[in-house]
């Protein structure tokens, strides 16, 4: 049981700065290893808020407030509470290990292969054939390497938005992180890249285990293993995608996925 | 239905005639420049010194003074950009360091050559170029930490935590990535503030006030084509003030490709 976790929050409070009330009530979720779970709920419900939870990138703006704990599952099995964590390089650390893919792409200013290249030369990769090597592994796990290919060293602000997201999932994976948030990944794409990315995402399930905020229902009754419905900070319900989607226990979920309110 | 057609009209043509007005002295003074300028233009000024009747030295002098000056302000004006946009998180600091930044932009520049005449120039007793140089470089520092803080804003948000999602430190990301995405404007910003300074003639009158010969000596008097045009101008000699002339041209020319040439940079961002 404890090793099916990747990752866990349990009773998890937020509170944004000068908020008068915390934004996540007591949240318990879990991050089943090498599975997709969805997180879905209408907006404000707190969804992104506890996905940016977990990375901790919530810190880089100061006065927040975390309670309760969130869990990360280290190399021997056990699982550290990763709220602890005060110095920047263990952030910096957690971070290598719980990637974070956004809603617009990106790209940074460089090229390609620059892209790719800054997240491993950040943890210490500086050898010019390990390099190469993760890089074309990294792109071509983000099913883009065939496009990119004979362009490496042109700017990444060239390529197409799906390309350029697709670009943003290889630069994280190649990091080899234990878990990738996804937050809203095709919100901002056509419906062909859209098709792409989700696929990508399902493949990626073999890595690394998934967390992925989204709007589309479809999207997560298609990707994923689990789902979570959020509302107004509160977990609601959680439990099995195809449980969720056809039979929910709560009449509030229901009634969120069948359209009648969010 | 009258009423309003014939309001139109007024108002038509008020602001057709008020721009009319406003163009007509620009291209009034872009024209009596191009006139007298070209007229008293002589490829010799340019080498030859103020000394001999050319305008070598002052040319030199005047950019050497504008580009020390940026070398000292740009460090100082990007990282006080930096610590507003992101380090200050918009506190009480940030709000008071803006607004006299914003207060210092719009001070009249002899103000600034009388405070530096004040503190410097007055203690050591006679005129020195890096009395120009302090002068200017002051003028320029607020004008490159508002360029740098609002070039920064334009920056999304999300950039700077995707670089920390990969593992970046705030000031790794700074440095690498947000630096990079507000080059072009940065560099727009310094070569426009750049333009200001190098026509100023106010910071220079009795900083590093003018010499006749050319010099790198910024220890001493240093030649300064703006002073000269101040000078020159004065004089009752027909020889001067076509000097003069031709200096004015000179310098609108300079200042005006500069201008020009940080416009195109914006512009080839946006493509």
């Amino acid at each position: 049981m404890e090793n099916k976790d990747v990752m866990r929050a349990e009773d998890l409070c937020f509170t944004y700065p000068n908020a008068p009330k915390p934004t996540l009530k007591s949240i318990n979720l879990p991050i089943e290893k090498n599975k997709i779970t969805a997180l879905i709920g209408p907006s404000g419900c707190g969804k992104s808020t506890l996905l940016r939870a977990f990375n901790r990138i919530h810190d880089l703006y100061p006065g927040l407030k975390y309670e309760g704990k969130i869990l990360l599952q280290n190399e021997n099995g056990n699982m550290d509470n990763i709220l602890e964590l005060k110095k920047e390089t263990d952030l910096v650390k957690l971070r290598q290990r719980v990637g974070m893919i956004f809603q617009k792409p990106t790209p940074f200013p460089m090229s390609i292969y620059d892209n790719v290249a800054y997240g491993l030369r950040l943890a210490g990769v500086s050898n010019k054939d390990e390099l190469d090597g993760k890089i074309e592994k990294a792109l071509q796990g983000a099913a883009i390497w065939n496009e990119v290919k004979d362009r490496l060293r042109s700017s990444a602000m060239g390529l197409s938005g799906g390309q350029q997201q697709r670009l943003c999932i290889a630069r994280a994976v190649a990091l080899k992180p234990d878990v990738l948030l996804f937050d809203e990944p095709t919100s901002a794409l056509d419906p062909i890249s859209t098709g792409a990315i989700e696929e990508l995402i399902a493949e990626l399930r073999s890595e690394v285990s998934i967390a992925i905020v989204t709007h589309n229902m479809q999207q997560a009754s298609r990707l994923s293993d689990y789902t979570a419905f959020m509302y107004l900070g509160d977990l609601i319900e959680f439990n099995k995608t195809k449980k969720i989607f056809t039979n929910p226990s709560e009449k509030m979920t229901e009634d969120y996925i069948t359209g009648r309110f969010g | 239905m009258k009423k309003r057609f014939l309001l139109n009209k007024i108002i038509l043509t008020l602001s057709t005639l008020s721009a009319i007005i406003g163009l007509g002295f620009l291209f009034w003074i872009l024209g009596t420049l191009l006139i007298k300028g070209l007229a008293t233009m002589n490829l010799s000024i340019f080498t030859h010194d103020l000394v001999d009747g050319g305008i070598r030295n002052l040319l030199v002098g005047q950019f050497v003074m504008a580009l020390i000056a940026t070398f000292f302000a740009v460090p100082i004006g990007v990282m006080a950009g930096i610590y507003l946009r992101e380090y200050s998180n918009n506190g009480k600091i940030a709000f008071v360091i803006r607004n006299l930044s914003d207060i210092m932009m719009s001070a009249p520049s002899i103000i600034i050559g009388v405070f530096v005449y004040a503190i410097y120039i007055d203690k050591v007793n006679h005129f020195t170029g890096w009395g120009g140089v302090l002068a200017l470089a002051i003028m320029m520092i607020p004008i490159i930490v508002s360029t740098t803080d609002n070039m920064l804003s334009l920056v999304p948000k999300e950039l700077r935590e995707a670089g920390i999602a990969l593992g970046g430190s705030k000031h790794k990301i700074i440095l690498q990535i947000v630096l990079k995405a507000a080059k072009v404007g940065l560099m727009t910003g310094i070569l426009l503030s750049f333009a200001r300074i190098v026509g100023e003639t106010a910071p220079l009158l009795f900083t590093s006030a003018n010499s006749q010969f050319f010099t790198f000596n910024l220890n001493d008097q240093f030649p300064s084509l703006t002073v000269s045009i101040y000078n020159l101008a004065t004089y009752p000699d027909q020889e001067s003030k076509d000097l003069a002339w031709a200096a004015s041209f000179v310098l609108t020319a300079v200042v005006l490709v500069i201008n020009l040439g940080g416009r195109y940079l914006t512009r080839s961002k946006h493509k």
